[in-house]
């Protein structure tokens, strides 16, 4: 029968089916980060356990860490604390740390791929949601909380289940001014926030098919925006293309046994899933969130809805979406002022979003009511930018040049929404609170949108500025 | 009891409603409290923000102080892995979750933590939810074992997967112990990678 890329992955790292019924799955990759793992590892020496295969564990700090001054101690005690504690974690069990003295810092997100530590046909682990995103490279990559991290050190294990599988199909071609950001809000829209429980998502389709790899990222990045616990894109030419010459990736004669056997574990043609939803990728417009969950989205042109074109159930959560917002049913979501733009994260923070934002950056000033920032996703991306002088254009035009961090998406370092401010924002959620501020406000977006609205002030139609 | 009780095959305790879907964790907790090495003071910020703006929240009824049993909506716990957010919850004193479905990686997290997350029929939510906060002083009993949830003279049918369910009432749900029984069939089975063995 023909397998499905989950099929075998999961099956060549099935250690054993434990009493429960649950699988022990082999992690193939761990990536770790400052904030989900210092109670992890204290629970390591408090059961004197060792770490089980240090060479597949590998660190970075990217949530806590500033932005604009990276020089040790860190204002903020706190953040300086878990600085701390992660150095020493790392030094004392002999693991990696990807710091800001190696030139490969960046979010862990970022840096797996950059780095060619993920790679298709692995299982990849983090505590973090959004590790979602490695499955681009055709790996099976999730999230996990801290005492699963302490699993994976203490064992390189999980205890898991296998999850029912959906294909997500992305047909047509995308219009111009349309990306990846605008799919994957498009197919949480229409699949819903809660359209994924239980299954993983498997992205194909002629639109999937041609993006490139940083676009495919883009995509898995927000798997777990609808609830589904990984997505992946099979590994094709583009993911071999992406991972040669890369410093983690098989080098020479072993690069080209690796790309065949990372070809075998794609799909089977024929294989069957639990369930295949279809989207019309030319259909698609450039996509703005307006509530309180990346489900609750618009095109462009259009309004929001009103609460009564939701599921009785959901409507609540709806009216307060808008209440907290402060936006009416009917009204179009282009001209929304905003006052803060922020292009960046494990969602957009990559070489090509900075590439977009910077040719719509080109076409004017950004606003004097808005405080911009672009921060690169990882040192190397900011180092790439440079050469390119993509930073003289961003400071031309108004906007910060920042260095590589979490930022503005979750709250947890200085850059962080004040009060009612409203965000344009390239990030993954737009949960209340999230971007610091308990009444701040987040409008999701692309790159370039971000970059349309930071110049224009309020929200704005990228097609329109790039024409 | 003074000997320590893994199994979670009942548990029983006053109940605490949150009506609404999609409360993501980052309102369960929001990422400011993170920035701690420890989980020890969670609890205490347990909704901290939901509660500042909404005087009404249940977690600020005084009517449900004590309670153990949390009655919630769907899609309860989506969005951030963090282990934050149950954390916070078990340290305010929630034993048991009862709810129409939940974030995946939240569940997950419940689990490694003790904490049942059974689901049920949006019909019997909302009962369950009204019926406990007209009587918050009564208790409420999740049999995990046989999947019910009983309030006063009903049982509701509140379901759980099977393997997380045998993790829970077999008191194995605290998994390090049991992965490291596979011993050597760990280090077989990554030999078998070529991304490990080496291509």
């Amino acid at each position: 029968m023909a397998q499905t890329l989950l099929d075998k992955v999961w099956d060549a790292h099935t250690v054993r089916t434990l009493p429960s019924g649950q699988t022990q799955l082999l992690i193939g990759l761990h990536l770790i980060h400052e904030v989900t793992t210092p109670q992890a590892f204290q629970m390591l020496r408090d059961s004197k356990l060792k770490v089980r295969m240090p060479e597949r564990t590998f660190g970075t700090l990217d949530h806590i860490i500033p932005t604009t001054d990276q020089a040790r101690p860190y204002a903020d005690p706190l953040a300086e604390e878990m600085a701390v504690h992660m150095i020493r974690n790392m030094k004392d069990f002999s693991l990696p740390l990807f710091d800001m003295s190696t030139g490969k810092q960046g979010i862990v997100h970022v840096i797996g791929p950059e780095l060619g530590l993920s790679q298709p046909g692995m299982t990849i682990a983090c505590g973090d949601s959004h590790t979602s995103t490695h499955g681009a490279v055709g790996a099976i990559a999730f999230g996990i909380g801290t005492t699963q991290v302490r699993d994976v050190l203490a064992t390189q294990c999980l205890s898991m289940a296998k999850p029912k599988l959906r294909q997500v199909r992305v047909e047509g071609a995308l219009a111009k001014g349309v990306y990846a950001k605008d799919v994957i809000l498009a197919i949480i829209n229409q699949l819903g926030v809660k359209g994924g429980v239980g299954y993983a998502y498997e992205y194909a389709g002629p639109v999937i098919d041609r993006m490139t790899m940083e676009e495919r990222l883009t995509v898995c990045n927000m798997s777990i925006e609808g609830a589904a616990r990984f997505g992946y894109v099979n590994p094709d030419t583009t993911t071999i293309d992406y991972l040669r010459g890369r410093q983690y990736a098989p080098a020479g004669a072993a690069f080209d046994k690796a790309a065949t056997w990372w070809k075998s574990v794609a799909t089977e043609p024929g294989a069957s899933f639990d369930d295949v939803a279809r989207l019309d990728g030319s259909a698609i417009e450039p996509m703005v969130t307006w509530g309180i969950n990346p489900g609750m989205s618009v095109g462009v042109s259009q309004r929001i809805p009103a609460p009564e074109s939701a599921p009785e159930a959901d409507r609540s959560t709806f009216r307060e979406a808008l209440a907290h917002m402060s936006f009416q049913a009917g009204q179009p979501i282009k001209g929304a002022k905003v006052d803060v733009a922020f292009v960046g994260s494990c969602t957009n923070g990559r070489l090509s979003d900075l590439r977009i934002a910077a040719e719509v950056a080109k076409k004017g000033k950004v606003a004097k009511t808005v405080r911009a920032l672009i921060v690169p996703g990882s040192q190397q991306v900011a180092k790439a930018a440079e050469a390119e002088g993509l930073h003289e254009i961003f400071q031309a035009a108004g906007f910060e040049w920042r260095k590589a961090g979490c930022s503005m998406c979750l709250g947890m370092n200085p850059d962080q929404l004040v009060g009612r401010e409203m965000s344009a924002s390239s990030s993954n959620r737009n949960f209340i609170g999230r971007q610091g501020s308990p009444t701040g406000r987040t409008l999701l977006m692309s790159p370039a949108m971000v970059a349309a609205a930071a110049i224009t002030g309020a929200v704005a139609d990228v097609r329109e500025i790039l024409k | 009891m003074s000997t320590v009780d893994f199994k979670r095959r009942q548990i029983a305790g006053r109940g605490i409603p949150l009506p609404g879907n999609d409360i993501d964790t980052d309102r369960i907790i929001p990422a400011r409290f993170l920035k701690e090495v420890t989980f020890t003071t969670m609890g205490e910020h347990a909704f901290e923000d939901a509660k500042k703006q909404n005087p009404e929240h249940p977690f600020n009824s005084p009517a449900y102080r004590g309670a153990s049993v949390l009655v919630v909506g769907q899609n309860f716990g989506c969005g951030s892995s963090r282990e934050h957010a149950p954390q916070a919850l078990m340290r305010w004193g929630i034993a048991a979750i009862v709810g129409g479905s939940f974030g995946e990686i939240f569940f997950g997290n419940c689990v490694m933590l003790g904490i049942p997350c059974l689901c049920a029929s949006q019909e019997d939510l909302e009962w369950l939810q009204r019926e406990i906060s007209r009587s918050p002083q009564s208790p409420v009993s999740v049999d995990v074992e046989k999947q019910e949830v009983r309030f006063g003279n009903r049982t509701i049918k509140a379901t759980i997967p099977d393997g997380p369910r045998n993790q829970l009432v077999g008191g194995t749900w605290d998994s390090t112990a049991v992965l490291l029984e596979a011993g050597a069939a760990i280090e077989t089975t990554a030999r078998k990678l070529p991304y490990v063995a080496g291509f």
